[in-house]
């Protein structure tokens, strides 16, 4: 159990730290250094069981039908890493505590780090591949979000996304050959992946999943050609880069590498992929480092050229060289990180990280001098500091792989080790010569806690650099137990092996590098020049950008050429796809249809006819007499009503009637906004041909594709019935739904979850048609008021509404409608009770009610209703939702699943037996939403005309109006 | 006989109410003005209504004069609304 603890625990504690107040230092602190000492403190407990060889698996059923489970598996490898990835956690948040200043919030910073180190943790201890895919990706977030913790600067920003571009995308492509690699063995656990070693390097989609693997895993250890995005991390605070960009997350690639070693490695394509890049890197890097200014950048691109060193190790593939990656792979951490915290705390101290003018620091902070002399030893690799044995054993691996002819690895890692003398001894020149005076500030030490973790790392290469049998070999014979298993290499950790060549390499590397040094300072002065002699013009971040912005350049072309802010031309395309997809797959298997017109009545064809024309005809008078065309719109409507009443689908004719009506006044209440249309006669305006062609065209489209949609219809209606879904429906309406409307049945009972969602949008829908007008100003020529009510003659000019339908033209209307409304609301209830087992339900009957409302608006006017009725239509859509959501939830209560229904029987004292389903509540919340959102709709578009009326001048500028 | 007779009659009556259907259809078309319409569509609604009732006489359900019910109730609405909008020049004030 303690291995979920460990990694529940971080992410626990990061929702904690990011809700503390943002001055809360000293507790964010203690949170964050708590968590990784006490995580610390388990992992170390669990050394004897992992000693012994013992390898550690948690297990949780994820998603079993897909055979995958959530596996915690720790080994000597993963144990190594957790130590590093918490031991060093601690120490920088400790360091963080000294470093962050107090302007800065330190719970996202402190939320953040500790998210990233649950993901870490996550990577290390993940048994199972998918699942180390995922915090993998987690990782790269985390690492984004740290890095742009500064995010008012733009070098932060930039290097942010570049990092998480980068790296996310080789996340992308593990995750693809992570999936491969599932497929070629059948199974994503690891153990059952790292015993089938033999099976995977010979299957033929071996290259493919290594390739993308190896892609994964160079991104994120910032190995060439990617290396670019590490220098450009360095933007991230300087805790975070002694983390992430030294110590922890930059090691997940070559940990992946590792890993997956008894599986990928041992073929030449995992050579030449890995060592290749590893070399490229090392050469690059540690060049590179040598002309920087900065001495993050410097560090930054050390680690570049060490991870390249254990990348090439890795390639190197032999057991041996695997011994001496994993030992430089915790050297390294040791000796980086400390590095980068004396880079910080000179940054710190001094107000500037700038080698070219950081002179003589060694008299102002003389103990960070001497632990960041000591580390820079260890980093160039000076005896009796723990990066010379590993590096030591690297030269030896690289003599060995080339044999007695082949030598140019053992000349590229000579000339790698002269070129880490040559850039240590650059940066220890910082604390030489004399005192600068011209500093941002004032040079002193720091405090001694600040000082701390960076005195224990550099003790521990001291340790390990002298002591190496003792301190540290029964750890890394756990790791590298871990990999090889049963065949272990025999390995001899010791400082003195005797007068051998890997020896002689070393020292020649210290002189070399010391002799290049001195060439350089007085030749070819780093601090006089800008860019990286021979290789500037390679740059990997240029080409990022170039490639950033093609990729933004080909899309923005994309989407002009195949996007658009008009609906005319989305229409088109999508009506042409209609006809062109029915007259491919529909009209071949017309043949086979009986004769059409044998059992039609010619009066129900009639009536087809007559709502075809009225259909035809709207679509011709639609651009120049809308409302002729809305006209037409209606009889089309009526005679679908009535063809559904006479096919028998009483429900549908039903909802049918009343969408009909909604929709005219609808459209009407929208028409009112639109500016009038002249047609090019009244104008005495030719029309050009082109768009006398365009409009003929979309006319001919219109009347083809709904002729084709009506035929296909009919064609449909006249196939004999079948066996179909419906025959479910109406077997077990009554029986399992408790409703004979087997429609109505269907839409609250078995498909209630549908009608859920389909509620939900209709609110949504109303409340944004709401939240649109309310800033909706209309177009200035049809803001001033209709000729009608401006006409002098009339009476009716100097009445209100209201008072036009009291005493007015409107009396005999008003008498006559206010009567109705009640009768209206009655059908209305009528409706919706009868709803479940008779034609009617919810919607309908919200429809009617609506109507009903509507009619009283239309007839004497907004606020003439709105001073008489308080209609609240944001409480009728909310009360609606919450019936809805409550009667399906109150299925959960008797343990059913959501939505179950339910049937009453009750028996009450007038009315006799009653069964109440509990699908009527839900109805009630349909009707309650339909009432709430048509009336919303309706009435937002009508308070136009109050809101205009209400406006100062008829004829007042555009901008005063905005500003109304 | 008087059955046959019923049914001769629903069919005539079903023709006549079709046929005046056509002739709203017709008006609705020409107009010629923007009244003529709204009154071919108030008619149209009024045709279906019957219509609706002898398609309940000729299948023997109540369900459909209750459909002929919600026309009469609610189908002058729209109606209401054209005439208003003709009238006044918009539909709600």
């Amino acid at each position: 159990m303690l291995l979920p603890v460990l990694l529940i625990l971080p992410f626990a504690c990061s929702v904690i730290a990011a809700c503390m107040p943002a001055d809360a230092r000293n507790r964010e602190v203690w949170l964050a250094g708590l968590v990784s000492f006490g995580s610390l403190i388990g992992v170390a407990s669990l050394f004897p069981r992992i000693s012994a060889g013992e390898v550690i698996r948690y297990e949780a059923a994820w998603m079993p039908a897909y055979g995958l489970d959530f596996v915690l598996r720790v080994d000597g490898l993963a144990w190594l890493f957790m130590v590093l990835v918490l031991g060093i956690g601690l120490l920088v948040v400790l360091y963080a505590h000294y470093y962050m200043s107090p302007e800065d919030p330190v719970p996202r910073f402190f939320s953040f780090l500790l998210a990233f180190m649950g993901a870490m943790l996550g990577v290390v201890m993940s048994g199972n591949l998918i699942q180390l895919a995922v915090f993998w990706e987690l990782t790269s977030v985390t690492s984004f979000l740290l890095i742009g913790y500064w995010h008012h600067r733009a070098d932060a920003r930039r290097g942010a996304r570049m990092a998480f571009t980068v790296t996310a995308s080789g996340g992308l492509c593990l995750f693809a050959g992570v999936v491969i690699l599932g497929r070629i063995v059948g199974s994503y656990d690891l153990d059952v992946v790292l015993a089938a070693g033999d099976q995977v390097r010979v299957h033929a989609l071996y290259f493919p999943a290594l390739l993308l693997i190896v892609l994964g895993a160079l991104t994120k250890s910032a190995q060439f050609p990617f290396h670019f995005w590490l220098p450009h991390a360095m933007a991230a605070p300087t805790p975070v880069s002694a983390y992430l960009h030294s110590a922890t997350m930059v090691k997940a690639g070559v940990f992946l590498l590792m890993r997956l070693w008894p599986v990928l490695s041992g073929t030449e394509e995992w050579t030449w992929l890995v060592a290749g890049a590893g070399v490229c890197t090392l050469m690059i890097g540690s060049f590179a480092a040598i002309f920087q200014h900065d001495i993050k950048g410097l560090l930054a691109y050390s680690t570049i050229s060490h991870l390249g060193l254990i990348t090439v190790l890795l390639g190197i593939g032999t057991p041996l060289a695997m011994v001496a990656a994993i030992f430089h792979t915790i050297n390294h951490a040791t000796f980086k990180a400390s590095l980068f915290m004396a880079a910080g705390i000179i940054d710190h101290e001094t107000g500037s990280r700038d080698m070219r003018i950081l002179r003589g620091l060694g008299r102002h902070m003389p103990i960070t001098a001497t632990l960041a002399i000591v580390a820079s030893g260890a980093m160039a690799g000076v005896p009796l500091l723990n990066g010379f044995l590993s590096k030591e054993m690297f030269f030896a691996e690289t003599m060995l792989v080339g044999g007695d002819t082949n030598w140019w690895m053992s000349v590229a890692a000579l000339a790698m080790g002269v070129f880490s003398v040559t850039y240590s001894l650059r940066f220890i020149n910082v604390f030489f010569g004399r005192p600068q005076v011209e500093l941002p500030r004032e040079p002193h030490e720091p405090p001694r806690w600040m000082r701390f973790p960076v005195e224990l790392l550099v003790l521990l290469c001291l340790i390990v650099g002298v002591l190496p049998a003792l301190s540290i070999d029964q750890i890394l014979y756990n790791a590298v137990y871990a990999v090889q298993g049963a065949q272990m290499p025999a390995y001899d950790l010791a400082v003195w092996h005797g007068f051998n060549v890997p020896l002689a390499m070393s020292l020649a590397a210290l002189v070399g590098g010391a002799l290049f040094y001195r060439l350089l300072r007085r030749r070819f002065n780093p601090d006089q020049h800008d860019h990286v002699p021979l290789i500037h013009r390679f740059s990997g971040a240029q080409a990022y950008e170039n490639v950033m912005s093609g990729l933004s350049i080909g899309a923005d072309f994309l989407i002009r050429l195949f996007g658009t802010t008009r609906i005319q031309p989305q229409l088109l395309c999508m009506i042409v796809a209609m006809v062109a997809m029915i007259a491919v797959l529909g009209l071949p298997s017309s043949r086979h249809l009986a004769d059409p017109f044998a059992n039609l009545d010619p009066l129900f064809g009639l009536l087809l006819a007559i709502g075809c024309i009225c259909a035809v005809a709207a679509a011709w008078q639609a651009k120049y007499h809308r409302l002729a065309a809305l006209a037409l719109l209606g009889g089309t409507g009526i005679v679908v009503s009535v063809v559904f009443l006479w096919l028998s689908a009483p429900d549908l004719a039903l909802t049918q009637l009343m969408v009909e009506t909604v929709t005219t006044v609808l459209l009407l209440l929208g028409l009112r906004w639109l500016p009038p249309r002249i047609t090019p006669k009244e104008l005495a305006i030719e029309v050009p041909r082109s768009v006398w062609l365009r409009r003929s065209r979309d006319f001919v489209l219109a009347v083809v594709g709904g002729t084709l949609l009506a035929g296909t219809t009919y064609a449909i209606l006249l196939r004999p019935a079948t066996d179909t879904i419906s025959d479910f429906f109406l077997l077990r309406a009554l029986s399992e739904g408790g409703g004979t409307n087997a429609v109505n049945v269907l839409l609250v009972d078995f498909r209630g979850f549908d009608t859920m969602g389909e509620v939900t949008v209709l609110a949504a829908v109303a409340l944004t048609v709401y939240a649109l007008l309310r800033r909706f100003r209309p177009a200035p020529e049809s803001l001033t008021q209709p000729e009608q009510q401006t006409n002098p003659v009339d009476p009716a000019i100097t009445q209100t509404p209201g008072k036009q339908a009291w005493s007015g033209y409107l009396m005999v209307a008003g008498v006559y409608l206010r009567l109705l409304l009640p009768f209206m609301l009655m059908f209305a209830a009528y409706l919706f009770l009868r709803g479940h087992n008779l034609p009617g339900g919810g919607f309908v009957a919200g429809l009617v009610f609506a109507v009903a409302i509507i009619l009283q608006y239309m007839l004497a006017g907004a606020i003439w209703v709105e001073g008489h009725l308080n209609l609240r239509p944001f409480r009728w859509l909310g009360l609606g939702l919450i019936t809805a959501c409550a009667t399906g939830l109150g299925a959960w209560i008797f343990g059913y699943p959501f939505l179950t229904s339910h049937t009453l029987h009750l028996d009450l004292p007038v009315l006799g037996e009653l069964h109440v389903p509990s699908a009527f509540f839900f109805d009630l919340g349909v009707f309650s939403v339909v009432v709430g959102s048509t009336m919303l709709i309706l009435i937002a578009l009508a308070h136009q005309s109050i809101r205009s009326h209400r406006q100062p001048g008829k004829n007042a500028e555009p901008g005063t109006q905005e500003a109304a | 006989m008087l059955t046959d007779l019923l049914s001769l009659a629903m069919g005539f009556a079903t023709l006549c109410i079709v046929l005046a259907m056509l002739c709203c259809l017709v008006r609705l078309l020409v107009g010629p003005s923007a009244q003529d319409r709204v009154l071919a569509l108030d008619t149209l609604w009024m045709c279906a209504m019957l219509l609706i009732l002898m398609l309940g006489m000729r299948f023997g359900s109540l369900i459909y004069f209750e459909a002929a019910l919600l026309i009469a109730l609610t189908g002058f609405v729209s109606t209401v609304a054209l005439a208003k909008f003709l009238m006044r020049g918009e539909v709600i004030e």
